[in-house]
């Protein structure tokens, strides 16, 4: 048993003993036992995922990994930040064949044979970005300050580059309904608008 | 994430078949169709589905066909919501349908999430996603504690004493009142039914949510084409402006003449009831007259009938009728 699955049985054990109502012998709210399903043989699959123009062949992956823990964990891509993992909150938003998606939501054995686009790939085509070599909109942000601890800042980025390149830029108000997945704690909104609207007009007017 | 195995069929028959041998009678055991996957990760994720095998239908074929004819238009069941609702015939002929897709959820999650999937997503009921406490819909005979506890977001129509979990979602809301069909395959053969019929009302029995046998598949979703004078809109209202479920919303079609009698009206609203909830007497109570700001205001007073108000949900009531009768107003452009 690992640790995550540790603390989720011992949580719900925990929450069960709370329940003011719940004695010795009442029926189980947690079914099925999470030990019972641990006994259970994870299947894995070798298979291989194009990342920023390369391919990368994995390693036996446990079929149940996400696209996100598989750029991270596997792939030590770490660019892409792991916010809820639960769809909620944009920090893991990669492209899929040109298109935003969250990748926590994602299954990482459903994407053989798609283009994936990470942070690290934005900058140049063969996935080597480098400070020189920066997107327009990894420099917007930069020069727009919109960010200030940074960990929704690479979701913000690959969400807002699809954005403009679908047409949603167009105004401050469309920028905030379609960049809505894109949390910030940190409330840098204003200056991330700023930041997409600057270089949706730049790609307008190019 | 829960462990599970993982199989892609290539056929609607394949699929079928896996199914039926990973056992319906296996409560969340059993296998699931898994389509753009965006709530059966975080049912995963909360062990409130614990498949042990997940089937892949994203390779079946012809299930992401958009279809137009004259007498009708299809959206294949693995139609992405983003792609339905930016399609140019969904744009000019069924608004409400897009508009209700566009007010959901994020562009991210509407890349990956399927419209089949989108119609049989389950609530968020706070109890229900929680797998530690009891629900009568995640499990059977454990109780209900959202009547009398945290109820705020549940629903005020369709409720029993066993469940008061609200159909959390948007689109089928929409083709409720565009009169769409849905295409359904499983071991049994093929049938078609009125999206109403779908989703069941919790009654005695509120872990049935649909009317699908086990096993089956939706295939596609059935467009009649759309007449003359009909105008359709959907209003939903959400805790912010974006990103979030309803509290409340509507669904609006309204056949209206040239002096702005209503010929014909349809009304569905969301965020209040157990299911996708038609209102049949503000429909009545529009027909036949000259729409104006009065008679919206008249037929949306009539949008909570029959309401069963929670302790803490009872805020729905008013905030239904305003939703509906400002619905009215934007679609018949008088707000
Ligand atoms: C952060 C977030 C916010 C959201 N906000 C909204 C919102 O505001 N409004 C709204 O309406 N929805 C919202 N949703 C819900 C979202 O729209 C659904 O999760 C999505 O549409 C489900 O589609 P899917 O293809 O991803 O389904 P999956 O997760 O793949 O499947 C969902 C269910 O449907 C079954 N299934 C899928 N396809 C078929 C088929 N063809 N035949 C039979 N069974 C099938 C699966 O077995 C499963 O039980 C939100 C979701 C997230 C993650
Ligand atoms: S980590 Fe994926 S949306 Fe939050
Ligand atoms: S910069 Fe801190 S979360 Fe956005």
């Amino acid at each position: 048993m690992n640790r995550r699955n540790f603390l989720a049985t011992a949580l719900a054990a925990g929450s069960a003993m709370l329940t003011p109502e719940s004695s010795a012998g009442e029926m189980s709210h947690f079914e099925p036992p999470t030990a019972a399903r641990e006994a259970d043989a994870v299947q894995t699959m070798t298979f291989a995922l194009t990342i920023n123009g390369a391919e990368h062949q994995l390693p036996e992956t446990p079929v149940n990994t996400t696209l996100l823990d598989c750029l991270r964990d596997s792939l030590h891509l770490t660019g892409t930040k792991k916010g809820c993992g639960l769809g909620q909150c944009g920090a893991c938003t990669v492209l899929v064949d040109g298109r935003r998606v969250k990748s926590c939501l994602c299954l990482a054995v459903m994407q053989q044979g798609k283009q994936i686009t990470t942070i690290e790939g934005l900058g140049r085509p063969e996935g080597l970005g480098t400070p020189e070599e920066l997107h327009p909109l990894q420099a917007a942000f930069i020069e727009h300050d919109a960010f200030q601890c940074g960990y929704c800042t690479s979701g913000q980025i690959m969400s807002g580059v699809a954005c403009i390149h679908e047409g949603h830029a167009g105004s401050d108000d469309e920028v905030r309904e379609w960049m809505s997945g894109n949390l910030c704690r940190c409330g840098a909104y204003t200056n991330i608008v700023a930041a997409v609207r600057e270089v949706a007009r730049r790609s307008a007017s190019a | 994430m829960i462990p599970f195995s993982y199989s892609k069929p290539q056929s609607l028959s394949q699929a079928v078949a896996s199914h039926a041998g990973h056992g319906s009678d296996r409560g969340s055991w059993a296998a699931d169709y898994f389509a753009g996957g965006t709530d059966m990760m975080q049912l995963m994720h909360d062990r409130v589905r614990n498949p042990e095998r997940i089937i892949d239908i994203t390779a079946l074929p012809g299930l992401d066909r958009i279809q137009v004819d004259e007498q009708s238009m299809h959206l294949g069941a693995l139609v992405r919501m983003s792609d339905a609702a930016c399609h140019p015939h969904v744009v000019k002929n069924y608004r409400v349908v897009a508009e209700a897709l566009l007010a959901s959820a994020s562009p991210q999650v509407r890349n990956l999430a399927t419209l089949g999937g989108n119609l049989l997503q389950r609530t968020r009921c706070g109890y229900f996603r929680d797998a530690v406490l009891p629900c009568n819909k995640r499990l059977p005979g454990s109780g209900c504690p959202a009547v009398g506890g945290q109820n705020a977001g549940l629903a005020i129509l369709g409720t029993s004493e066993h469940c008061i979990a609200t159909y959390a979602g948007d689109f089928a809301n929409a083709l409720l009142v565009v009169d769409a069909k849905l295409h359904i395959a499983g071991a049994a053969g093929t049938r078609t039914i009125p999206v109403s019929d779908l989703h069941r009302r919790p009654g005695q029995t509120p872990h049935l949510e649909t009317q699908l046998h086990p096993g089956e598949l939706i295939v596609a979703i059935e467009f009649p084409a759309t007449t003359g004078g009909w105008r359709s809109h959907y209003l939903k209202v959400r805790e912010r402006t974006s990103f979030a479920f309803a509290l409340a919303s509507v669904a609006v079609a309204l056949d209206l003449a040239a002096d702005g009698t209503v010929q014909d009206a349809r009304i569905a609203v969301g965020g209040v009831a157990t299911t996708p909830w038609r209102l049949p007497l503000v429909e009545q109570a529009l027909r036949g007259r000259k729409l104006d700001a009065e008679l919206c205001r008249k037929a949306a007073s009539l949008a909570a009938t029959g309401a069963v108000p929670q302790t803490q949900n009872a805020f729905k009531v008013p905030l239904l009728q305003r939703v509906v009768a400002r619905g009215l107003e934007e679609t018949g452009g008088l707000a």
